[in-house]
């Protein structure tokens, strides 16, 4: 059973480009930064190292920052330029007991990061919805597409902040 | 005014126009689709099981659309959905009539403002003969939505429908 400040200590030792930092002092739980191009390569470390065993990836999950600048575009609409977009890892050892948090942040304009769909097979619809929703694309997964909203579906990505609802979509009126 | 409540004059004979016979004969055994969505099938279920019963009006549910009446849209209609809903409208011979039960197949219900795949009411892809309004609505609301179906149906002309 080891606290958050060990696996950061023990991680940073292993892979000193792509961790980056520990942040403690948020009101959740403590998480650990890490760099996204790499972060398949921890993870195959975090499942199979001996001390860790985090064989349970509990969530994945996409989140929009909002941290660029709020700017209109040609439209009048409001668009965020720059910023992030970020990739969430929550894992478990069912054995040891221990669990950690991983955050993993890429740009907006073009979001790529590394697939986990080798070393948990259950990230593999987490981040085709992740793709869906946000847009990440995740490299060398098995069979990226949308899962949630039509295979046809150009208007963007939904749960971004500044997305809009199209007017139509095959002949019926979608927004109110 | 019931087709059965007239008086026996003559041993089982009864007068009537034509019209009256047609729409008594499809009111008193609506067949509907099995077709339900969210939480307003649960609702549908209680409706059709003993306590509420639907039986007692003539409604059983048919498990293809092609052998049905009605269909009673009870649940929220995505767009995804909406489009196979059309197909099975579409399906379903005339005469045929269509309820929509509850908040988020009239209107969109909870999710009209935020929700990005949410369809804000059927009547966008399909025409809607009755509106039951209820987040669900109670059994009782459904049969009194029925109620108001049969009371429609009654006063129809054969010019309305193509039969």
């Amino acid at each position: 059973m080891k606290s958050a400040e060990e696996i950061f200590n023990i991680l940073k030792e292993k892979f000193p480009g792509s961790v980056t930092e520990l942040v403690a002092d948020k009101p959740v739980d403590p998480f650990i930064e890490a760099s996204p191009l790499e972060i398949d390569k921890i993870c195959t470390f975090l499942l199979e190292s001996e001390e860790f065993k985090f064989d349970s990836l509990m969530n994945l999950s996409g989140v929009d920052d909002a941290n660029g600048e709020k700017e209109k575009d040609e439209k009048g609409f409001d668009t965020i330029k720059g910023g992030t977009l970020s990739v969430w890892y929550h894992l478990e050892s069912i054995e040891l007991k221990h669990k950690i948090t991983l955050k993993v942040s890429t740009e907006r304009e073009n979001p790529e990061v590394a697939s986990v769909a080798e070393i948990w097979r259950s990230s593999d619809w987490h981040e085709r919805e992740a793709f869906d929703l946000y847009g990440i694309k995740f490299l060398n997964h098995p069979d990226l597409r949308r899962i949630l909203m039509p295979y046809d579906w150009e208007a963007g990505h939904p749960l971004r902040k500044d997305y809009k609802n199209p007017e139509f979509y095959q002949g019926m009126k979608v927004p109110d | 005014m019931n087709l059965s409540d007239q008086h026996f004059t003559d041993d089982n004979i009864i007068i009537t126009k034509v019209e009256d016979l047609f729409n008594w004969a499809r009111l008193s055994s609506l067949w509907q689709v099995g077709f339900g969505l969210a939480c307003c099938a649960i609702e549908m279920m209680a409706t059709s099981a003993s306590h509420y019963d639907f039986d007692r009006f003539g409604v059983i549910p048919r498990p293809s659309p092609r052998q049905s009446d009605v269909i009673i849209i009870s649940g929220t209609v995505t767009l995804k959905m909406a489009i196979r809903i059309k197909r099975l409208y579409e399906q379903m011979p005339d005469p045929k009539y269509v309820i929509s039960m509850g908040s988020c197949s009239n209107c969109g219900g909870p999710y009209w403002e935020h929700g990005y795949h949410v369809l804000n009411g059927v009547d966008r892809v399909i025409p809607v003969d009755v509106f039951v309004p209820g987040c669900p609505p109670r059994p009782e609301a459904l049969l009194e939505g029925l109620l108001k179906l049969q009371e429609k149906i009654r006063n129809e002309s054969f010019g309305d429908k193509n039969v």
